[in-house]
């Protein structure tokens, strides 16, 4: 079906697949990448489309196990609908139920919303990836299945759409195919948020039907609950890791780098996203020679989940989110310190200091501040010495959604860069109104079927055509050094692969790193060359 | 004319009924988590960039500088230039705008018409050989009318044509919005005619608002007023019924949630408050929570491999 003639009753239709991607009509990317020809989206097994279902868009990242008889069908669409009235509830969704039923209620539906989407400006306007079209579907199935009367005034009011298994499994694939950047929410007129529409949709399958994508469920909260990481580290395999990356950090720097664990009574609590510790270790690092050299009291925790600020249930699911802040809270109120510091992680901020502030509570209420603004205070009260000439390459900031748009902490971090890197510039748009890098609500670390591929065609393209318009024509030479600061984790996975697809180091070097990365590099008593422009990685 | 007299009181009481009872359920909705969406009005400041009370330095021992008056003047702006419309879609503000401004000024029209019974009621006439400040409000009247209306009528007109010729639009317009915005142009259309050709200085129907209000029968009025009335009433019904009374629902959005930034002390009311939540019953049935526990217990619990 051509993707603009897809209407929201198509949703039920007993059709094998609603849309069919073609990636060569997708909108141009800009200089250098005018002729840049777009792979199609791999078709996915025969096996795996007979198992999991893939009739949205044949896309697949979160796997709605196909029903095998009718009976199966009808038990699925039943607790579907029972679902749907635990999401109005009081009592099981006392958490949101407010702003739900406020966006539920009150949309006009004028569509400004999609204007302000970047999956449905990159899929070149794809009707299933608008975010009225998702929101709506939700709302007409409340309007008809449990409002009273729905049934009756359903088409009058809109609500005529069929609730069946076909429904329900595309309802849940569209649930992942937004990233929670809630930009539509900033411009609609009413005060309406599809963001929050389409995690209440994700809430519902996880917290009624079992149904999550693996990566954030029994690989991400279950795992960082029974392990201690979603990486899978363990408190022991932690230690291990550390003496290494502490030797290295030494060795890179030749500044201490002394990384402080269980520390009763220190001041700060520092709390970093695990993935850090495998993929980016020298972000770790540069976070020990900042703070050292700061003369701060500070520690990590070695407790169980208290070493990993991951929260991935703030993106599906309010039991296995509390679960995991609860744990922060009690490390935080374990150590006895001061302050929790929270690392270069957008969504561990949110979860944290935003939501968190709602469900730490009492004697687990320990202060949170973001890393952002400590690091503003290191350098700008020049707790540390710093040479800008040693940054002296043209960078560009990446915001974090839910460090900017939504917890508005924007200007620390620009401070920062304007004092140690010369040739800052922004994006357009940026701070609040700035685009997700398309990686967010979980999307960076889903790394399975094609999913990937649909990642950085579609969901980042946006964010790769603004991080190349950052630079002029000249500056976009590869013989020019260039850098994007993303001070959040799951972004700079998220940059990591969309500049591996579109091989942006190879067209045009540009580095990526966090914040810290660029102070580090440009510490006086440091060794020079802390950035590293020989390989990407 | 008495039967009418009964539908237009029962219209104001239904209506009013119904905004209350829609302001009372999002009042009294639990507490919910922070959901706020930057930038937020009135941060001091920092408003302007979209920056937050969370940009300080243990911002916890720091006094809040909220100012309000930014926030009001936001707030304004949105409800009277429709400004996020503006800013955001300037086709349907070019509608919206005259559209919703116009029903202020019929709003406007409803009170005036109101002040000038009670008026009439005090044996003044309100006309335009009164004294200056009846022949003032006799103007007044006529001109919040006439202009409500025909801006009203053109802007439901507006929002009617982009509704129905917009492919995209199409695709997310209901029977029921179709219906709502013709109900408006067709109300606007009879009270224009009516007035222009029966009662040009709304004479007429301050006579029917004053016997209204006194519960006294209303002089008999021509057909087309009577339809006027009618279709006013019913309007006035209708409105707080379905979601063209956004009005009472967009102080919430705003207030309880986009520009909701309250940091939870601890030993504070809204600490309490989201304590007490914590014994409500959890309900959902997904394999890792037990329906039967309370919120309290379900995210305290030790969570074992599946």
């Amino acid at each position: 079906m051509n993707s603009s003639d897809i209407k929201i009753k198509d949703i039920s239709k007993k059709s094998t697949q609603l849309l069919q991607i073609d990636t060569s009509k997708l909108p141009k990317l800009p200089y250098p990448y005018e002729d840049w020809e777009e792979p199609p989206i791999e078709e996915l097994s025969e096996e795996k489309r007979a198992k999991f279902d893939t009739s949205l868009d044949g896309v697949m990242n979160v796997q709605v196990p196909i029903p095998q008889t009718e009976e199966e069908k009808e038990q699925m669409v039943s607790r579907f609908l029972v679902g749907l009235r635990k999401l109005l509830s009081k009592d099981s969704n006392w958490t949101f139920l407010k702003p739900l039923m406020l966006t539920l209620d009150n949309c006009v539906k004028c569509n400004t919303c999609s204007e302000a989407c970047p999956i449905f400006e990159a899929s070149g306007r794809s009707e299933i990836y608008r975010p009225l079209f998702r929101s709506d579907i939700l709302r007409r199935l409340i309007n008809k299945y449990v409002r009273p009367g729905g049934k009756l005034t359903a088409r009058f009011t809109g609500a005529d759409i069929d609730l069946n298994w076909e429904t329900i499994a595309r309802l849940a694939q569209m649930s992942y195919r937004c990233t929670l950047c809630r930009r539509c929410a900033q411009t609609c007129p009413m005060g309406c948020d599809n963001g929050l529409l389409s995690r209440e949709i994700r809430k519902l399958f996880s917290q009624e039907l079992g149904i999550a994508p693996s990566q954030l469920h029994e690989d991400g909260t279950i795992k960082q609950l029974t392990t201690g990481s979603s990486t899978g580290i363990t408190p022991l395999a932690l230690a291990d890791l550390l003496e290494f990356i502490e030797e290295d950090g030494e060795e890179r720097t030749g500044l201490p780098c002394k990384i402080p664990i269980d520390q009763s009574g220190a001041d700060i609590l520092l709390i970093h996203n695990a993935g850090e510790f495998l993929s980016w270790p020298e972000n770790i690092q540069a976070f020990a020679v900042i703070f050292e050299a700061a003369g701060l009291s500070w520690t990590l925790s070695g407790d169980l989940v208290g070493y990993d600020s991951v929260n991935y249930g703030l993106f599906y699911d309010d039991a296995q989110y509390a679960r995991v802040t609860l744990q922060h809270a009690a490390t935080a109120k374990k150590l006895g310190v001061k302050k929790v510091v929270l690392g270069e992680c957008g969504h561990a901020h949110k979860a944290a200091m935003a939501i968190g502030d709602r469900i730490w509570l009492g004697e687990a209420n320990v202060p949170r501040e973001s890393c952002m603004v400590t690091l503003e205070d290191i350098v700008l009260n020049g707790k540390i010495k710093v040479d800008p000439q040693r940054n002296d390459f043209p960078v560009t900031a990446h915001d974090p959604c839910n460090i900017t748009r939504s917890m508005g902490i924007i200007e620390p971090q620009r401070r920062v860069l304007r004092k140690i890197a010369p040739k800052f510039r922004e994006m357009e748009p940026h701070g609040a109104h700035n685009y997700c890098c398309g990686g967010g609500s979980g999307f960076a670390i889903m790394q399975s079927h094609n999913f990937p591929a649909w990642r950085s065609m579609v969901s980042g393209r946006k964010k790769l055509a603004q991080i190349l318009n950052a630079f002029t024509r000249e500056e976009l030479d590869p013989k020019v050094n260039k850098h994007v600061c993303a001070p959040c984790s799951n972004c700079k996975g998220q940059i990591r692969d969309l500049f591996n697809f579109y091989d942006v180091w190879e067209r045009c070097h540009i580095q990526y790193s966090g914040l810290v990365e660029l102070i580090v590099n440009c510490m006086t008593d440091a060794k020079e060359g802390f950035i590293d422009w020989e390989e990407f990685h | 004319m008495a039967v009418i007299q009964y539908l237009t009181i029962i219209s104001v009481v239904v209506a009013v009924v119904a905004m209350i009872i829609k302001a009372l359920r999002y009042a009294t909705a639990p507490q919910s988590m922070r959901w706020e969406l930057y930038p937020v009005p009135h941060e001091k400041g920092r408003a302007e960039y979209g920056g937050s009370y969370l940009e300080e330095l243990d911002w916890w021992t720091k006094p809040r500088h909220k100012d309000i008056s930014n926030e009001l003047k936001e707030m304004a702006a949105e409800v009277i230039l429709l400004k996020g419309v503006f800013h955001h879609n300037k086709r349907v503000w070019r509608s919206s705008m005259p559209f919703h401004f116009g029903l202020y000024l019929c709003v406007g029209w409803l009170v005036l018409l109101l002040v000038g019974a009670v008026a009439e009621s005090a044996g003044v006439k309100v006309a335009a050989d009164g004294g200056t400040i009846w022949l003032v409000l006799h103007y007044l009247t006529a001109g919040f009318g006439y202009t409500g209306l025909i801006l009203s009528g053109l802007g439901a007109l507006g929002l009617l044509i982009w509704r129905s010729s917009d492919a995209e639009q199409r695709n997310y317009s209901s029977p029921i919005d179709y219906f709502n915005l013709v109900f408006f142009i067709v109300v606007s259309v009879v009270a224009l005619v009516s007035h222009l050709t029966a009662d040009p200085g709304h004479a007429v129907i301050r006579n029917y608002v004053l016997a209204t209000i006194t519960l006294s029968p209303a002089t008999a009025t021509g057909t087309l007023m009577m339809l006027e009335i009618i279709l006013v009433s019913l309007l006035i019904m209708w409105i707080p019924l379905t979601r063209m009374s956004h009005f009472v629902a967009k102080y919430f959005l705003y207030h309880s949630v986009r520009w909701e930034d309250e940091p939870n002390k601890r030993g504070s009311k809204l600490d309490r408050v989201l304590q007490a939540q914590l014994v409500r019953r959890v309900g959902w049935s997904g394999p890792h929570i037990d329906p039967e526990k309370t919120w309290g217990e379900t995210v305290t619990e030790k969570v074992e491999n599946e």
